[in-house]
Order: C-alpha cells, then sequence, then structure tokens
C-alpha cells in the first residue's frame, strides 16, 4: 500500500502541471499556433532561464530562508562572463563560464554566512547583498551598459536545438535531475529539510547546520550563475539590472509549486511545473497583446487563486 | 532607569544615530541648515518614513508586506485625478485615496487571515494586482495635484517643516495613544507569540486584519505625500519603496521575526536611510561610487545589528523563540 501511494505523485506537485495544461489547451482554442512544436520549444528554451533560478530558490526556501540576491548574482555573473569574453583573451574567454559560476558560489557564501553565523535575517541579509553587487556594478562599469559579447560557447548553450529539443531545457533538466539526486539521496538533502523544519533539533543531532545553510546558499548563487551566463547567450550581451525583472517570478514559481515559504516542504519537481506555468501564462498573455497594466493584473489574480487553493484545500484535508 | 533603557535600547541607538548623521548633513550642505533644506530633507524623508509605518504594521504581527511600493503607486496615480478642484473635491479624493489604501490593506489582510496564505507570497501576488490597476490608470506619468495643498503640506510653518510636525504628530497623536489600547497591546501579542495571543483570548483574526489594514492606510499615506511632493501620478515609484521599507524598519530595531519594535523606530529608521542619501549627494563623492557607499552603510549597520550574535554563550540562543 505504501509503495503504492509514492507512485503517485502529491498532489501538490500536480497542481502546476494542470495548470500548464488547462493554459495551453485554452490558449489553442483562441490562438491555435500554441499548439504547434516551434511555440512549445521556445516556451522551454525560454522557462530554462526562470527555471535555473527557481531552482536554485527552491533550495534555499526549503531550508527556510529567501534570496533575494538572485537579480543582480545573475546581471553580475552575466557582466563577468561577457567582459571575460570581450578581452579578446582566448583562455579568458575559455575560462568566462567556470569563472562566473565561482563568483556565484562565492556571492551565496557571502550570503550563507551571514544567515548562518551572523544570523541575520535571510530577507534583509540578501537584500543588502544585492545592493552592494548592484553598486560594484554600477562603480565598475559607469552605469552604463558593460562593454563585451558572449562567447560562441555561451550562445550556443543558450539557443541551439539538439534533436528538436533546445539546448538550454536540456541543461535545465540535467541540474534538475543533479539536485533531485542531492535532495533524494544524500544526507545533505535530508539536513536541508530538518533545518527548514526546526534549525534547533537539527543542530542538536550533531548535524553542522551553518554548513548545511551556507552550501544550500552557494549552490543557489551557482543556479542564478547558470541562469545569468545562458540569458547573456541568449541576449549575445550584459546588461544593467536584468535580472532585476526575474525575481518576482522566481519566488512565485517555486510558492506555485507546492514548496512552503516557511522552508521544511516542498520539492524540485513542483518548481519544475511552476516555472513551465508561470513561463507559458507571460508568454500567452503577451501573444494576446494586452497591455503591461492587465498582465500583471491578470498575473497578480491568477496567482492568488492557485494559493487560495492550494491552501483552502489543505485547510479542509 | 535600566528597564527604560533596556526596553527602548534599539530606538534610543536609531535616534543618536540620526542626530549625528543630521548634523552632518547640515554641516556638509552647502546652503546650511536653512528652512528651505530642513524642508526639502523632510518631505524626502516622511515619505519613505510612513512606508516605513505601512512595513512596520506587517512586521510587527509577524508578516512581511511586499505591496508596499504597490499601494503607494496605485494612491499616487489615484490621487493624481481626483486631488484637483475645489477644496470640497480636494478632502472628498484625500478620503477617497485613503480608503482605496484601507481596501488594498485588508485584501491584504483577508488572504493572510481567511486564505491563510504566508504574507510574503500573498502580498507579492496583490503587488502585481495592484502594480497593474495603477498602471491602467496612468499608462505613462501624468496628471497633476492640486498646488494650494500641496503647498500647504509640503512647505513649513514658522520655519518647521509641516511633513516633520507630522511625523511628530503621528508619534504623539496616534502611536502613544494606541500602544495604550487593546490593539496595541494585541498586536505585540499576536506577534510574539500566536498561539499565547489566541490562548489569552485575544482576537487573533481581528488584529491581523486591524494591523494589515493599518499598513494599507499608511501605504496610502505614503502615496498621497508621494503625490503632494511631485504634483504627478507616476506607477512606477514603488519597487524602490518596497525594499527600502524593510531595510528602514530593520534598521529602526523592528524584527523581522515580530513582536518587537516599534514604530518610532521604524520611522527613525527611514530617516536615517534617507539621510544618509542625502548626505552622500552633497559629500562630493564620486556619483558612480554612492550605490556601493549605501549597500555597504546597510550591510554594516544589518551586520552590527547581528553581531550580538557572537558574544551569546550559549549556542542555542541564538534560535531565539
Amino acid at each position: 500500500m505504501n509503495n503504492f501511494k509514492r507512485l503517485i505523485p502529491d498532489i501538490d506537485v500536480l497542481v502546476p502541471y494542470i495548470g500548464t495544461l488547462l493554459l495551453i489547451i485554452t490558449g489553442s482554442v483562441i490562438y491555435p499556433q500554441i499548439l504547434g512544436v516551434d511555440y512549445l520549444a521556445q516556451q522551454l528554451q525560454i522557462a530554462a532561464f526562470l527555471g535555473l533560478l527557481a531552482l536554485g530558490a527552491t533550495i534555499v526556501i526549503l531550508l527556510g530562508h529567501i534570496d533575494l540576491s538572485i537579480a543582480w548574482v545573475l546581471t553580475g555573473s552575466a557582466i563577468i562572463s561577457t567582459a571575460l569574453v570581450g578581452t579578446g583573451d582566448p583562455i579568458l574567454s575559455m575560462l568566462s563560464i567556470p569563472i562566473a559560476l565561482i563568483f556565484g558560489a562565492g556571492i551565496g557564501i557571502i550570503n550563507g554566512l551571514g544567515v548562518a553565523v551572523l544570523r541575520i535575517p535571510s530577507m534583509v541579509w540578501t537584500l543588502s547583498v544585492n545592493s552592494m553587487l548592484l553598486g560594484i556594478s554600477v562603480v565598475l562599469t559607469g552605469g552604463f551598459n558593460p562593454k563585451g559579447e558572449a562567447s560562441d560557447i555561451m550562445v550556443a548553450l543558450a539557443t541551439s536545438q539538439i534533436s528538436g529539443l533546445p539546448l538550454a531545457f536540456i541543461i535545465w533538466m540535467l541540474v534538475t535531475a543533479a539536485l533531485v539526486l542531492l535532495l533524494k539521496k544524500t544526507s545533505f538533502g535530508r539536513y536541508l529539510s530538518s533545518v527548514g523544519y526546526n534549525e534547533k533539533a537539527t543542530l542538536l543531532s550533531g548535524v553542522s547546520t551553518p554548513s548545511v545553510i551556507i552550501a544550500a546558499f552557494s549552490i543557489a548563487g551557482i543556479c542564478s550563475a547558470m541562469g545569468g551566463v545562458l540569458l547573456a547567450g541568449y541576449a549575445n550581451q550584459a546588461y544593467q539590472s536584468m535580472g532585476d525583472p526575474f525575481l518576482l517570478p522566481t519566488i512565485a514559481a517555486v510558492v506555485i509549486g507546492g514548496t512552503s515559504i516557511l522552508g521544511g516542504r516542498g520539492s524540485i519537481a513542483g518548481t519544475v511545473g511552476g516555472v513551465l506555468f508561470i513561463t507559458l501564462l507571460n508568454s500567452i498573455l503577451s501573444v494576446m497583446q494586452i497591455s503591461d497594466a492587465w498582465r500583471s493584473i491578470i498575473f497578480g489574480l491568477i496567482i492568488i487563486t492557485m494559493l487560495l487553493f492550494q491552501s483552502l484545500r489543505k485547510k479542509r484535508t | 532607569m535600566g528597564d527604560i533603557w533596556r526596553s527602548n535600547q534599539r530606538e534610543v541607538i536609531a535616534v543618536i544615530v540620526l542626530a549625528i548623521l543630521l548634523t552632518l548633513y547640515f554641516s556638509t550642505h552647502p546652503s546650511g541648515p536653512t528652512t528651505y533644506v530642513m524642508t526639502i530633507w523632510a518631505n524626502q524623508c516622511l515619505i519613505l518614513g510612513l512606508a516605513a509605518i505601512a512595513q512596520f504594521f506587517a512586521v510587527i504581527v509577524r508578516g512581511i508586506d511586499l505591496s508596499v511600493g504597490a499601494v503607494m503607486a496605485l494612491t499616487n496615480c489615484i490621487a493624481s485625478y481626483l486631488i484637483i478642484g475645489t477644496g470640497l473635491e480636494v478632502a472628498g479624493g484625500i478620503l477617497v485615496v485613503l480608503a482605496v489604501g484601507i481596501t488594498c490593506g485588508l485584501i491584504n489582510g483577508m488572504l493572510v487571515v481567511f486564505g491563510r496564505i504566508q504574507p510574503i507570497v500573498a502580498t507579492l501576488a496583490t503587488g502585481s494586482l495592484f502594480l497593474g490597476i495603477a498602471l491602467l490608470l496612468r499608462p505613462t506619468p501624468g496628471g497633476s495635484i492640486d498646488y494650494d495643498i500641496s503647498d500647504v503640506m509640503t512647505l513649513d510653518i514658522f520655519g518647521i517643516p509641516t511633513t516633520l510636525i507630522f511625523a511628530l504628530g503621528i508619534i504623539t497623536f496616534f502611536w502613544l495613544p494606541l500602544r495604550k489600547t487593546g490593539l496595541g497591546t494585541g498586536l505585540y501579542a499576536v506577534g510574539s507569540s500566536e498561539q499565547a495571543a489566541y490562548q489569552s483570548g485575544i482576537s487573533v483574526e481581528k488584529v491581523r486584519l486591524a494591523s494589515f489594514a493599518l499598513g494599507g492606510f499608511f501605504a496610502a499615506l505614503a502615496g498621497l505625500f508621494f503625490s503632494f511632493v511631485t504634483t504627478t501620478g507616476d506607477a512606477g515609484i514603488g519597487p524602490n519603496f518596497t525594499l527600502n521599507s524593510i531595510a528602514a524598519v530593520v534598521l529602526g530595531g523592528v524584527l523581522l521575526r515580530g513582536g518587537i519594535g516599534t514604530l518610532t523606530g521604524a520611522l527613525a529608521g527611514a530617516f536615517i536611510l534617507k539621510t544618509i542619501s542625502s548626505l552622500m549627494f552633497f559629500s562630493g563623492l564620486p556619483p558612480l561610487a554612492q550605490p556601493l557607499l549605501e549597500g555597504l552603510i546597510l550591510a554594516g549597520a544589518i551586520a552590527i545589528g547581528g553581531a550580538d550574535v557572537l558574544r551569546v554563550k550559549n549556542r542555542l540562543e541564538v534560535f531565539g523563540k
């Protein structure tokens, strides 16, 4: 019986996928081209950017914290990678992606240190890290769009296709699989949820909770940096505040995917569904060519509806 | 004496820091502490101050309000249509603007209380909704605000900036009396321990709703003063205010986990934050370095607040309750 139950995914995880299907069906009634392979493949490609960010955010939110530095870690890594390629030096250009990812991990460690050692609420600490990154970037670039360009590899990672599937989507899925394994099969995964449930009890059980927190934030930093590198490849450049529009959809995708903002409970699979849902929602709203104002209103209303659906369903059971 | 110090330590520190910054500001400002300089400074501070008070009412009951900026943008846009014309029309317009703010706050509150959605995500979603309505009203900045009322609210009375008098008025005639009421106690009780508050017979739901409604009211006031200062409507003003309002309450000694902090502290935090940026503006530092310095000062101030942890002897104490 238990084994049988395990085969059926939790309904929380299914909700965003059902929502995505409903979007496709209702959307295709108005615009039949939505069912086209090209359109859907393009959505998967665009979803990969938000998807990578949301994976990192899920790890941090499972921990019971939040990372508000996503936007400028993304922008920072995009600026670093394009600037290195822009130097024209073949070695620096080769190293641009690893260096950008190390940058992401480094900022993640700074985030984690503030939260785990200084015990500053993550919401404030990552916010101030974000504003410092903004400040550094303004000093270095003079407030203009940084010079530089994406390398061929970055462009290929972001835009090429392998047998019809966008490479960016495949990367996103590989990272997803790696993180699912990390959460399900390693002790780190169990510590992560248990810190989210009760940090004190986890520490008392002999787990070094600060290392868990720092590791989680650095994974999130790497994920944001990957998003930045891919986005720079997609746009073939980096620009100031390219990450700003991603912060709120990222958190929304995680929460729609059934991960509790209080930590401890949630899943990577749900987040992937949440990302697909939000990407498709945004895309359909823009295909329908309605104004920014209505997009914002509909976006807010649909998210409220989904959240209400989830929480009221729990209340009944 | 020791007790008074201990229970107000955070606010006292915030006020001292503010006094030092202010002295620095007026001594570096090219024209010195004239009424004009004071007025402009106080206007900027009060707008963020009111946003911080709105945030305070969410934070004190262990919530957070990510829609503060959106409510400000919405009320600012509504004000740019309604606060113009005869005295009666202006007064009516102000009432409508404040009512809209309270409604927004109540919507947030109902989603949190009856919908059982965590405040951070509920207000994230409503923020998008309010911002959309604001954009609907003003796709591009425009409109105008009655100049007479704007002048009255943003100039000075006998050399003292009106907005400063307004800020003191909020503390004396709203906050201090509120502290003594059942609602005032309820706010702290719910923020400290919801269960204990419930078992002591406090209606947790009503307190939460009231707290969010007050938050909406103050966000609308912030939007209103923003309108008086800029005399135009702009839907794009929100994001900065939301984030800065959170930073301001933390600087003012309000704990994000709820139950600790005062409105006075939140106001002082906002004044500190705004004074720092004004100080930078006239300090002759390279303009490009200013965002970085602002970020460093903010992070430094917050980290010092966190440094208490390093003195803790029993490691378990750092987890709080």
